[in-house]
């Protein structure tokens, strides 16, 4: 589990980035954490793999203080990816990207090779194994600094706008991902300001705005409330907005999910068909 | 409306960067007229970034490979063209503003074109006053890039590339690195050069939803053709699934409406907002 306890931090120029934040995020969690553009999102994640340690209260990671480990002895369990894929990577070709860290750990080669091998696949890299990351388009390299982390396993999985650049259908394969992850029983966090994404994953949602936590709650609930929404700068996912509009139909507020309006709207529009189906 | 010029016309157009298997862009044949607002969308590795860097002649000046075809942009043939005439015609506005803004502070980076291009003071002061005017960044024109939010960059980045006086300018997923509110916020700028200053505009984006409102017309590739060219609210509601086949990031609204219309619940054209979406669905609920 990684906890957080009332965690304020300042940058050295003075900035209150975050404020009293209390949070925990356990295995099997599928977390979104959700803000404007410098709400304090990516000060927050540095905070989960100790990269930043707070100015006031704590930050645990399974029991252990981030003041008091080794970033290094903290990024076996916790793993970021960045947003910017080439603050990542530096090797010559993906495969070498990908095995660095799993190296570093001091895996045998033969695991290590499987378990590139593994990742690869998995995220549709393995024909790009021998390629340079730098010859890849924005949206592949994001994908091989997502493979390079997930590649040793971590406990716990930090992404920083894991969907920027990447089209619907690897957006898809980014879901079922995610989803296979979690429910290994591992911890997903994932910092973004996709809504539609986060509308059709359903994660637990967590806003932020100007470093404090202002609503938490599922995606359907907290994503259909304007007054939330409006504060955290986004915008509401297209279902949830349409879904305010219909609500004088008896059609509940909080959808966010087309899958789920799609049901609710083949129920609604079958009884208003019906009686026109017996009377013709 | 007058009859507005072509100011982009490709014909046959082609390109294989050099090594690469396939072209990355084969056959296209395109025309663009003045003060269009196109949306260039399709799966990853379709060839929309390479179609748009033959636009401002990046390729095939500074990328190795084989041309076929015509290019021409603002009445020049883009294959003779020096990149720096071209480069004052087409601007382009990045992903990621970081890549593209690194003087001291926000009036220098703006002015920075037009200081290369040898105008003199009182113009390039006009210029960037004018840019900045209408990217509404004229308060931040003391501040270092870098102090400035995700937006702020991007209209910065824009204004930059205005100050040029170009006729098109190219925006390649500018607001990947946005909230949803500060996207809006420079599609809405891009919108207003395209209205005010009669400017072609070219945004390459996944996300539909997002330049529904200001792009009329959507050109969408897959595999370095055009495979869709038209109003985007016809091309939506005719080659829905093709669309959706491709990966496509359609609206929701429009996907719902069309699996709504599968079920045979509803009927008529694919809406592309929530308000039609909303307006016709009440219709039929209100008995």
């Amino acid at each position: 589990m990684i906890t957080l306890e009332h965690v304020s931090f300042r940058y050295s120029s003075g900035y209150l980035a975050l404020h009293e934040i209390d949070l925990s995020i356990q295995g099997g969690d599928f977390v979104a954490i959700m803000g404007e553009n410098g709400a304090g999102k990516t000060t927050l994640a540095k905070h989960l793999n100790g990269l930043l340690k707070p100015s006031q209260g704590r930050v645990l990671v399974d029991g252990e203080d981030t003041r008091k480990v080794s970033v290094a002895h903290l990024a076996r369990k916790v793993g970021l990816v960045f947003q910017n894929p080439d603050h990542l990577l530096f090797s010559e070709t993906v495969k070498d990207e990908v095995a660095f860290g799993l190296k570093n750990f001091g895996f045998s080669p033969e695991v290590v090779e499987k378990q590139v091998g593994r990742t690869l696949e998995a995220l549709g890299l393995a024909e790009y194994a021998d390629k340079s990351p730098f010859l890849l388009s924005g949206g592949e390299r994001k994908r091989v600094a997502l493979a390079s982390i997930l590649a040793s396993e971590p406990d716990y999985l930090i992404l920083d706008e894991p969907t920027i650049g990447q089209d619907y259908q690897q957006k898809e394969r980014l879901r079922n991902f995610i989803l296979q992850l979690y429910s290994q029983g591992k911890a997903v966090v994932m910092i973004t300001h996709d809504v539609e994404f986060v509308a059709e994953s359903n994660p637990k949602v967590i806003l932020l705005s100007k470093g404090q936590i202002v609503g938490k709650g599922s995606a359907d609930s907290v994503l259909s409330r304007d007054e939330m929404v409006n504060r955290a700068s986004l915008v509401k996912p297209q279902m949830s907005r349409l879904f305010g509009e219909l609500t004088k139909y008896g059609l509940p507020r909080d959808v966010v999910d087309v899958h789920r309006a799609r049901i609710l709207l083949e129920d609604k529009l079958g009884e208003v068909k019906a009686p026109v189906a017996q009377n013709p | 409306m007058s009859r507005a010029r072509e100011i982009i016309v490709a014909k046959n157009l082609g390109f294989n960067y050099a090594g690469a298997k396939k072209p990355a862009i084969q056959g296209v044949n395109l025309s663009i007229s003045e003060d269009e607002f196109i949306l260039l969308t399709g799966p990853s590795g379709c060839g929309k970034t390479s179609l748009c860097r033959c636009l401002n002649g990046l390729i095939p000046n500074f990328y190795q490979g084989e041309w076929t075809g015509e290019l021409m942009v603002d009445g020049l043939d883009v294959t003779t063209q020096p990149t720096s005439e071209l480069s004052r015609r087409v601007g382009y506005v990045f992903q990621n503003p970081e890549n593209q803004l690194f003087a001291l502070t926000v009036e220098k980076d703006i002015a920075f074109g037009p200081e290369n291009l040898g105008f003199s003071r009182d113009e390039i002061r006009e210029r960037v006053d004018v840019a900045m005017k209408i990217t509404g960044t004229s308060a931040l024109k003391e501040l270092a890039p870098y102090e400035l939010s995700g937006g702020q960059q991007q209209r910065v980045a824009l204004a930059g590339v205005l100050a040029m006086k170009p006729s098109v300018i190219v925006l390649d997923e500018p607001t990947s690195f946005l909230d949803p509110h500060t996207a809006e916020e420079v599609m809405r700028a891009a919108d207003d050069l395209r209205r005010e200053l009669g400017l072609t505009i070219v945004v390459v984006e996944h996300r539909l939803d997002l330049v529904a409102r200001y792009a009329e017309r959507i050109v969408v590739m897959d595999g370095g053709k055009i495979v869709a060219d038209g109003n985007l609210g016809q091309v939506l509601d005719e080659q829905f699934d093709m669309l959706e086949g491709l990966g496509v990031g359609v609206p929701r609204v429009s996907l719902l409406w069309s699996m709504l219309r599968r079920d045979g619940l509803v009927s008529g054209k694919v809406p592309t907002h929530v308000e039609d979406a909303a307006s016709a669905l009440s219709g039929m609920m209100s008995d």
